[in-house]
């Protein structure tokens, strides 16, 4: 390979990036020599194995790709204000859109979720960390290299091109020969991992690690619809682990499961992807109902109304997503009675969903709302996850989605239900858990300057789409003609799209202003919380509770404040806490990762089989690891508290 | 602070009100709502069937959403309020989940009905006629096999007959879809799909992919021109007359990735190869193993 075809070239906004990649790297570097944190730097982040430090960096993560996702959206929306126009050529469109689904997805969508349950779960349940604290690490560390290697193919060695469903036969060599779709099956296949181990941690941490008088029945809302994520993920992972090997294997050394020759079928991939893919947005979308859950409840001052039926309802959603991923494709041609069968699961869903909507209109109903920054987020999801909810049920109708499939109209329901489902919860549950996060919190009126921004920009990006769809555009074309009648509608989406983009930057410039003037949280309580993250200080000393509390009710730290006076810890109730050690394995181990998985990308076979067995090496070190933590002695809670309460 | 809130909800819900009011006024572009065959009408109606549904559901949410929010909402003169804890309520919880199981049955049997229905002719009367398509790299290929023509880009059709398209592609996969005629069906590798659209009217409808293939993907555009039958036959015999022969060099030219113009031919592909058949483009080779192997057993026998 020359070097010329090593490093992407040819393009003014891939050089410009290139030079800010460089530029970045330079001043992170300097930032970190100059002011010494080098050591830092190891010893509190890329060692950690405090959930709450691993979800702080899922979410910095997160943001990051939502800053790169969004991006890629402004560009597909410049190309697209205009028929005809030659900001993009075709290529780099059809890498664009395809890097956006896949990071918008599995690199911003999920991971934000995924740190917000780190930070979260753990607290609400009252336990000092999660089931495996060293997995986790290792989970977190695969995400981050996975999502780097991704990342990286837009300046070596090119993007994958074939949407982020790469579809078969377009994603094989015979149509793809670039790197791009190695970048694609490599990349996802290590982030996959660690999902996969993210599911089978809070799995486990849910279901063994609960505090004393925690039933399942008594347990938050949040941690409920993480518990059946966790299933999802468990059950769904594997088939995309399968598929992206298959994929793998196809692409890196010759074999046939999805090519046109030799009996490849490239079914196979499509049905493959979407019975990992359909579980998959549950995976983004229960969480953010438990999130939505929360904050209804806590600034409505209710309990949640109907608290069975929604945990039925998040059981049910759970179920019918493994039977209803042939919606993806009724135009396949499977027949009457199987898109029937689809069609009929599909629908079903949203009973439950329709369940979950009027129990939350019922929880504020009788309440005293308060319209704090995280509620109006909420709040807002309820409308608009309506209107993608009623246009999904469209698109569930066999017949009739012949007509919408691949179109604007489908964009358009996604991205209502995506958008007004996860992101919102993400912007929610964010303002919500902020101060306990960082122990201040975000400026409200910043926060809903971005609120508005974004909700109002989401609507007039997204709404037109619909009828862009009914009137034949398809999605993933580069440009269009003039004369169709659907220019007036891209220029207001395109509109809508520049509203969102300021809104996310008002909402970054809030992270700045608050982390300078922010209110500082004294109480560990801003909000008048009900669960138990609301208990202890915030931040959390790293071992969450000083003693782990009792819990006697579902709202368990709102019954603490009805029938006494909260969380209280007297000082001869400690004992020593056994906290797990910092490892830096895992971050070694995902690194090796990263370089068999830029080998494999490359075909650098040697590269790659030496990094395979530093990873080896590192399972076999951690098998012999006899290092089972540490006590933190009574006195140094004592300590710790102390000094917590003074600042209080 | 408060009175902003609500102004601005309210000019958000009027916002897709709006979005109608300026729309009806290019509505005729709305080619999914404007049906010109019986295919098309059959999917209309069950679309506006849902839609009907749908702003039901909306409003009803809607409504309690801006009840529940006006009402309830944190005030001066309720600061000593201190909201009751209710678990549940059996009977309401009933009702939205009968609802819902009514509206999705309501939506489910037309839905099956539709989607069995659509598998068949529209109508009987008449024989259809059946057309052969492929989808390569990025063109339409129409080979009409009961009339030995074959056309690229473009396909005449006869009114009122329904028209049985089998569906393959040599390449990726792309979905054939004329939304003034029908729904779409994909065209995929090694197989055949098959769509059935009819014409009212003669006239001429735009046709595109509606699944990404790749570069030039976006211009996968062909016409479909309806005409009287006596036209067709016309244009037919024409064809038939003199129009080139197509031949294997002149296909694999077309088949080369890349945009093409309209073309017009006198014969099909079909005589040498079927993409629909599994591994078709290797037939030729399997053809020639099978061959040689049936000669080395002949050889084993003498």
């Amino acid at each position: 390979m020359k070097w010329s075809e090593f490093f992407v070239t040819g393009e003014p906004l891939i050089y410009a990036a290139d030079v800010a990649i460089v530029l970045t790297i330079i001043g992170i570097v300097f930032v970190l020599t100059y002011f010494k944190k080098w050591k830092w730097l190891w010893d509190e982040w890329l060692t950690t194995v405090d959930h709450k430090k691993i979800g702080i960096m899922y979410i910095i993560c997160a943001v990051l790709m939502l800053f790169r996702g969004g991006v890629d959206a402004l560009l597909m929306r410049a190309q697209l204000t205009a028929p005809n126009m030659k900001f993009l050529d075709a290529q780099h469109y059809n890498e664009i859109f395809t890097t956006h689904g896949t990071i918008m997805i599995l690199f911003m969508a999920m991971p934000f979720l995924i740190g917000l349950m780190n930070i979260v779960v753990p607290l609400q349940i009252g336990a000092r960390d999660v089931a495996y604290p060293y997995l986790n690490a290792l989970s977190f560390w695969l995400f981050f290299f996975g999502a780097l290697l991704f990342n990286i193919s837009f300046v070596i060695g090119g993007s994958p091109d074939a949407g982020w469903t790469a579809y078969f036969p377009l994603a094989s060599n015979e149509f793809s020969p670039g790197v791009g779709n190695n970048y694609y099956a490599v990349a996802l296949q290590i982030s996959g991992i660690g999902t996969l181990m993210t599911g089978i941690n809070f799995l486990v941490t849910i279901l063994k690690m609960r505090a004393p008088g925690m039933t399942l029945m008594r347990m938050p809302m949040f941690t409920w619809t993480v518990l059946i994520t966790c299933v999802i993920i468990i059950f769904a992972f594997p088939v995309f682990t399968v598929a992206l090997a298959l994929m793998t294997f196809d692409r890196l050394f010759g074999t046939q499961f999805f090519t046109m020759a030799n009996g490849g079928m490239s079914m196979l991939w499509a049905n493959l992807f979407w019975i990992w893919g359909h579980p998959e947005v549950y995976i983004v979308i229960l969480p953010s109902f438990g999130i939505f859950s929360e904050i209804v409840s806590t600034f409505a001052r209710k309990r949640l109304f109907g608290y069975k039926a929604m945990i039925g309802s998040i059981v049910g959603i759970a179920f019918l997503s493994f039977i209803v991923w042939v919606h993806h494709f009724f135009t396949m041609g499977a027949g009457p009675a199987v898109n029937s069968f689809f069609s009929i699961t599909t629908m079903a869903i949203a009973i439950p969903t329709g369940v979950k909507v009027f129990n939350w209109l019922f929880t504020l109903r009788k309440g005293k709302i308060r319209f704090t920054t995280a509620m109006l987020w909420s709040l807002a999801f309820i409308p608009n996850f309506v209107i993608g909810g009623v246009t999904g049920v469209m698109l569930a109708m066999a017949a009739a989605d012949y007509q919408y499939h691949n179109s604007y109209f489908l964009i358009g329901h996604f991205h209502y239900v995506l958008i007004a489902g996860t992101v919102f919860a993400c912007f929610a549950g964010v303002h919500y858990w902020y101060p306990k996060m960082f122990g201040h919190l975000l400026n409200e009126r910043l926060g809903k300057w971005a609120f508005w921004l974004f909700m109002i920009g989401f609507n007039i990006c997204f709404f037109p789409m619909y009828f862009l769809g009914l009137m034949g555009m398809t999605r993933r074309m580069y440009t269009y003609a003039a004369g169709l009648g659907w220019t007036p509608l891209n220029v207001v989406a395109t509109i809508g799209a520049v509203l969102m983009g300021i809104g996310f930057i008002v909402f970054c410039y809030n992270i700045y202003y608050s982390a300078r003037y922010g209110e500082r949280d004294m109480t560990g309580d801003p909000w008048d919380g009900r669960t138990l993250e609301w208990a202890t200080a915030s931040p959390p000393a790293h071992y969450n509770f000083p003693v782990v509390p009792e819990v006697t009710d579902l709202d368990a730290y709102w019954a603490m404040k009805k029938n006494g006076n909260g969380y209280e810890v007297k000082e001869e109730q400690l004992e020593p806490i056994h906290m797990p050690s910092n490892s830096g394995r895992p971050f070694l181990i995902s690194i090796a990762f990263f370089i068999a998985g830029f080998g494999l990308v490359f075909k650098w076979f040697t590269l790659a089989i030496i990094a395979a067995i530093f990873i080896i090496l590192g399972l076999i070190l951690r098998s012999f690891d006899d290092d089972d933590g540490y006590y933190i002695s009574v006195d140094e809670i004592k300590r710790t508290e102390r000094l917590a309460r003074k600042g209080a | 602070m408060k009175h902003e809130k609500q102004r601005g909800r309210k000019w958000f819900s009027l916002l897709p009100l709006s979005l109608l009011l300026f729309l009806s006024g290019c509505s005729e572009k709305i080619v999914v709502l404007n049906p010109k065959g019986p295919v098309a009408k059959a999917q209309y109606d069950l679309i506006m069937w849902s839609i009907g549904f749908m702003l039901f559901i909306i409003i009803v949410v809607f409504t309690l959403f801006a009840v529940v929010l006006i009402r309830y909402r944190e005030k001066p003169e309720t600061a000593d309020y201190e909201p009751p804890d209710e678990e549940g309520n059996k009977l309401l919880e009933i009702v939205w989940t009968a609802i819902p199981i009514i509206i999705v049955a309501a939506l489910a049997i037309p839905t099956v009905k539709a989607t069995f229905a659509l598998e068949k002719p529209p109508r009987h009367d008449v024989k259809p006629i059946t057309i052969h398509v492929t989808s390569a790299n990025w063109k339409w290929i129409f080979s009409y096999p009961e009339q030995n023509i074959e056309t690229v880009n473009y396909v005449n059709i006869p009114e009122d007959v329904p028209v049985k398209f089998k569906l393959t592609s040599a390449g990726p996969m792309n979905s054939f879809w004329v939304p003034e005629l029908g729904g779409q069906k994909y065209a995929m590798d090694g197989m055949e799909t098959q769509l059935i659209l009819q014409a009212d009217h003669p006239g001429s409808y735009m046709g595109r992919s509606a699944n990404f293939s790749g570069r030039q993907f976006a211009h996968m555009e062909f016409e479909v021109v309806a005409q009287k039958q006596d036209e067709f036959d016309k244009w037919v015999k024409e064809v038939q007359q003199t129009a080139p022969k197509l031949n294997k060099e002149k296909y694999e030219e077309i088949l080369k990735p890349g945009l093409v113009g309209r073309m017009t031919f006198s014969n099909t592909h079909l005589e040498w190869i079927d993409h629909a058949e599994q591994n078709s483009h290797h037939a030729n080779d399997e053809k020639h193993n099978d061959r040689h192997e049936d000669m080395e057993s002949d050889h084993h026998e003498h």
